[in-house]
């Protein structure tokens, strides 16, 4: 079981947050013309990359902030936590 | 039955303490302290058991978590228990136990004449021979294997026992209460670190138990004792016996089984059987120690063939003799220890060392006591059946490859001794990369992957001294990192005696002409002929030697025979062991109880039961429930002896022409306040918000950004910003996480704020033609007429003194009204409503003929939003709005979305308007048409329309929209029904909504 760094409460267990797929993916604008290959790489293109991987995890049962997580998919290491507006360098 | 093989003084028993028991029908008896394997030898029992495949004769090979063969089915207070080792079942009074693979008896089996096949049962031989026909495989292959496989039966009945699950955090949890695990607990304790010290034997000590040592002048068991005592005085440190850490898992967390009860007769009340603990620890000390290795020889695996470490045990933890003329065969000083054990206790050993001139401090004591010792001598194999009678020895040759003449010696046990395996399964698990070190020819843990450090044995180290004052050393800088605290520890004066080096030799050669089998692995009955096929057959990778012979598999995980294993692979492949490499080490290290891993979460426990505030009244009117998500809701209100079909169709008829009420308490309730609010909603929605006037409802279609519809429901203004949003009852956690991703990362700039209020709010739905008059009823300082409460409107009343939020909205396309009170007043609500309803022939009515209202009206739900629908489907296309972007919105121009015969809901009646309609059949053009039939559609909900007075049900069906008036058959294999239908349309009752606007 993950111990994962809340930005907002501190380490808790993997069992109060959810899983929430990959960080770096963005929203086409709302209203704006979109091709189809764009929509598609949003809602349905993936890389499953093995080694660092930004993702989003809801911490569902303590604050229920959505944060960033940068977590190793091979070992399971994570190197940091993000809040959902904080700025990634 | 006299415990002819107990010594009469000695062990660390209770021997004033008699326990009775019982094993395969027979009753015996032994001591307090005692397990099952050391009572059954103090009674002479070496027979317990018959191997997997040959179903050979088993008797005891360890003593404790290592044990291939004793494994017993277990009866406990009522229970049953497969899979059980014997070695580590402690005896209690009334104990009963049986042996497993054997029919009709362990004396006498059947599957023994596979023995006498064995020619016919090599490695991957279920493999190759029970390929075909196919259509064997069922009804023969299948049924034989099963019956002739397996370690003991799973009990059917349900388990009386109780688990608990523990959380805990640690600075420091150390596994193993041996040497190394006390030092560094005790200097880790001293510097304040809370420490959790885990052992799994009822004993703390692991090998001081038994070995010949003396630490500050006391023995080394009174020595961990005083440790012990110590450790358990003092508030940081929690001392567990009887609790195995199993797992190593990510960010250190490890898991530990503690048996609570196994060991009595009867579980204490309110206590478990078991608790399982998720430890979180900062540093995890691994002082698992080690465990010996078997040497390789003839028929080594006859009952009375023995580790010479467990022979050891048995004497000096037990008082029990494995044998009266033991046969020691040893490549190490270890098995001299064994020999000096019998001999002080008046048993002439025979040592039978594969070294030609080994020196040392124990081989000087073990000659000076007189003990025939015999240099460069092997087992070549033991003789006997169902135990040893006798061992064929020679002289081997510097080389290891020559056989000398074969004698043949009388003794009743072998105790072997192979040198030590270091246990470094959790460190494995944790990511640790193993080394193998030649100089023990074993593998010892590599660079640390997560916080992990193993000390003594487990590490390799097998002198006390060392073991000690690393220990020591590492439990103090450790807790000196966590506590900032640095007391100084003496480290103890160590006596022990220096070993000599041992022989690097594992497996006896086979003399000329003999075929004798030699055991790798003892629990599935792998031969070394076995592991030659595979390799003959091209298996190269050990992980696939293991699959295919099936060596090092099952509930031991081949803790005695994975390195000899390895041994041979690389002799034969003429590799070096590490270039072999070891099977992965995955958790659990030793078997674990379903129980304790499932803990108290079985049955009602598996999920939290919500109950609405209106329940006590359901259950004192007769409500039968039913699971809604977590919800229980009635699902009808049981009338005498009626059926749910009566009743359901009873209460929705009281709803189309008196009045009904329903609890829609369970509904999501999610309370939206900001001034962006309006603006959320209209990007969250399908349809336009922005206009909603305070005041007001509006039905609402959400989706996801796949196109696919995610949930429907009524929003409400209730003041300019501030919306009451309501969800269906299964999707209403999704939806406040879909609001909440969307807030917190899409669109941060909108000021809006969600929380979940469904637990705020009882909801009662009224609904009927009299539904208005009864309002008026309950709130008369309210105008609920047609004009001042239109469809769809809002207003807020006082319900005999209670605040109430009144919304004049309907599921079961009737005039309908839902009133909302705070929580508390759920119940004196509904008891108003029953009461003021009465003379309007009020009746509450359950989920089911909500059902049937809303499915012969046509209204969709979670049967039709699952997942895979869009809006078209559920004719919903009139709430997409084309002036605004949604979410979702982009996803709806696919190809297959915009399909001219896309599939939609339609309404579906039996021809002979009699036969109901299962729900998940399928809609066939043919009912005769070959297999596979093509799908047209499926039922999504059926139910028996009031309205009409037959069976209705509505379907997804392909192009739906033109099947209106088409003939179809219903086909259920699953009832074996085929039923001609009538494609209809979804709005089966009041088509044009009037009732609804009345």
């Amino acid at each position: 079981m993950l111990h994962i760094k809340c930005p907002h409460c501190g380490m808790r267990s993997q069992n109060e947050f959810s899983y929430g797929g990959d960080a770096t993916v963005k929203r086409p604008e709302l209203n704006k013309e979109v091709i189809d290959q764009e929509w598609d790489n949003f809602v349905y293109n993936r890389v499953s990359p093995r080694g660092k991987h930004l993702e989003l995890w809801q911490h569902l049962s303590g604050c229920r902030q959505w944060i960033k997580v940068e977590r190793d998919t091979a070992t399971h290491e994570i190197f940091n936590t993000y809040k959902a507006n904080e700025e990634i360098a | 039955m006299t415990q002819s093989y107990r010594i009469e003084t000695g062990g660390l028993i209770n021997r004033n303490k008699k326990i009775s028991f019982k094993f395969n029908g027979t009753s015996y008896f032994g001591y307090e302290g005692d397990t099952l394997a050391s009572a059954l030898l103090a009674n002479g029992v070496h027979l317990v058991g018959r191997s997997f495949k040959y179903h050979r004769p088993r008797g005891f090979f360890g003593a404790g978590v290592d044990e291939p063969y004793a494994v017993v089915q277990l009866y406990r207070n009522g229970e049953t228990e497969p899979n059980i080792k014997a070695t580590e079942q402690e005896l209690f009074e009334g104990l009963e136990a049986s042996s497993v693979n054997c029919w009709p008896s362990v004396n006498f089996d059947i599957g023994a004449i596979n023995n006498f096949l064995k020619i016919f049962l090599p490695a991957g031989f279920y493999y190759k021979t029970f390929m075909w026909p196919k259509s064997f495989w069922y009804k023969i292959y299948e049924p034989f294997i099963r019956k002739a496989a397996g370690l003991g039966v799973a009990s059917t009945k349900h388990d009386k026992e109780r688990y608990e699950h523990k959380y805990e955090y640690c600075d420091l949890l150390i596994a193993g209460s041996g040497p190394s695990g006390l030092a560094s607990a005790y200097s880790a304790a001293k510097n304040g670190a809370k420490v959790i010290l885990a052992e799994d034997k009822p004993r703390y000590g692991g090998s001081l138990l038994t070995s010949d040592v003396n630490i500050g002048n006391q023995s080394g068991k009174d020595w961990a004792d005083g440790i012990i005592s110590e450790l358990k005085e003092m508030p940081n440190v929690t001392v567990k016996n009887r609790s195995q850490v199993f797992g190593y898992y990510d960010h250190n967390m490890l898991v530990m089984s503690e048996k609570v009860s196994d060991h009595l007769p009867k579980t204490k009340k309110y206590h478990p059987n078991k608790r399982l603990w998720y430890i979180r620890a900062k540093e995890v000390l691994i002082s698992s120690g080690s465990i010996e290795r078997p040497i390789v020889f003839g028929n080594n695996d006859t009952p009375g063939v023995m580790l010479s470490s467990a022979a050891k045990e048995y004497l000096k933890v037990y008082g029990v003799l494995v044998g009266k003329k033991p046969l020691v065969f040893t490549n190490n000083d270890s098995g001299y220890e064994s020999a000096i054990e019998f001999k002080k206790h008046g048993v002439e050993p025979i040592v039978l060392d594969s070294r030609s001139n080994p020196q040392s401090e124990i081989i000087d004591e073990a000659k000076n006591l007189g003990i025939n010792i015999k240099n460069s001598y092997v087992v070549v194999a033991a003789q006997g059946y169902k135990k040893v009678k006798s061992a064929d020895v020679a002289t081997i040759s510097e080389d290891k490859k020559t056989l000398g003449k074969i004698e043949n010696i009388n003794c009743d046990c072998i105790c072997v001794s192979g040198f030590w395996t270091p246990t470094i399964h959790l460190a494995s698990q944790s990511g640790n990369k193993t080394k193998f070190n030649e100089k023990i020819d074993a593998f010892v843990p590599g660079v640390s992957k997560q916080n992990e450090t193993t000390l003594g044995a487990a590490n390799g180290v097998f002198t006390l001294e060392e073991t000690l004052k690393t220990s020591f050393e590492k439990g103090k800088e450790l807790s000196k990192k966590i506590t900032d605290k640095d007391n100084e520890i003496s480290i103890p004066n160590v006596v022990e005696k220096k070993y000599s080096k041992h022989d690097k030799f594992w497996c006896v050669p086979l003399p000329k002409g003999k075929t004798y089998k030699r055991f790798l692995d003892f629990q599935n009955d792998v031969a070394v002929s076995d592991v030659e096929i595979a390799l003959r057959e091209g298996y190269r990778s050990i992980e696939h030697v293991k699959r295919y012979t099936t060596l090092g598999m099952a509930t031991d995980q081949g803790k005695t025979s994975n390195l000899n294993g390895l041994q041979l692979v690389s002799e034969i492949e003429n590799k070096v062991v590490p270039s072999v490499g070891h099977t992965t080490f995955r958790p659990p290290y030793t078997p674990i109880s379903i129980g304790a891993i499932v803990g108290r979460e079985v049955g009602k426990h598996s999920k939290p039961t919500r109950k609405s505030p209106i329940h006590n009244w359901h259950e004192e009117h007769n409500a039968v429930f039913v699971d809604a998500g977590v919800w229980l809701r009635p699902r009808y209100y049981k009338r005498g002896n009626e059926t749910l079909f009566e009743a359901s169709k009873r209460e929705a008829k009281n709803v189309r022409t008196n009045v009904g009420v329903c609890d829609v308490t369970t509904l999501g309730k999610i309370d939206i306040k900001g001034p962006d609010a309006a603006e959320f909603l209209n990007r969250v929605y399908t349809n336009a918000w922005l206009k909603l006037p305070v005041g007001k409802a509006r039905y609402g279609v959400m989706l996801r950004e796949d196109g696919i519809v995610m949930d429907d429901g009524t929003t409400t203004r209730i003041s300019e910003n501030h919306y009451h949003m309501t969800t269906t009852t299964a999707q209403a956690a999704n939806v406040l996480s879909h609001l909440e991703y969307y807030l917190q990362l899409v669109w941060p700039e909108l000021n809006v704020n969600v929380v979940s209020t469904t637990e705020q709010w009882a909801g009662a739905a009224i609904a009927g033609p009299k539904s208005r008059d009864l309002l008026q009823k309950l709130f008369p300082k309210t105008d609920v007429s047609k004009e001042g409460l239109p469809f769809m409107g809002y207003v807020e009343g006082e319900l005999f003194g209670v605040k109430a939020r009144i919304f004049r909205i309907s599921f079961s396309g009737e005039l309908a009204y839902e009133v909302n009170v705070e929580s508390d007043n759920g119940r004196f609500m509904w008891e108003k409503i029953i009461e003021l309803g009465e003379e309007f022939q009020i009746q509450p009515y359950g989920t089911e003929a909500l059902s049937t209202l809303r499915i012969e009206m046509g209204h969709v739900a979670g049967s039709e939003l699952d997942g895979r629908t869009i809006p078209y489907d559920n004719a919903l296309e009139g709430l997409l709005s084309k002036k605004k972007d949604f979410i979702g919105k982009r996803s709806l121009q696919r190809e297959a979305f915009v399909a001219e015969d896309r599939q939609r809901i339609v309404g579906v009646i039996p021809l002979d308007k009699k036969t109901s309609i299962p729900e998940g059949s399928h809609l066939v053009k043919d009912a005769s048409a070959p297999l596979p039939n093509k799908k047209l559609g499926h039922i999504s909900a059926s139910c028996w329309s009031v309205e009409h007075d037959n069976p209705f049900s509505l379907a997804i069906l392909k192009d739906g929209k033109n099947m209106i008036g088409e003939k179809l058959f219903v086909m259920s294999p699953l009832k074996n029904k085929v039923i001609p239908v009538e494609i209809v349309s979804s709005h089966y009752v009041d088509p044009k909504g009037e009732r609804v606007r009345s």
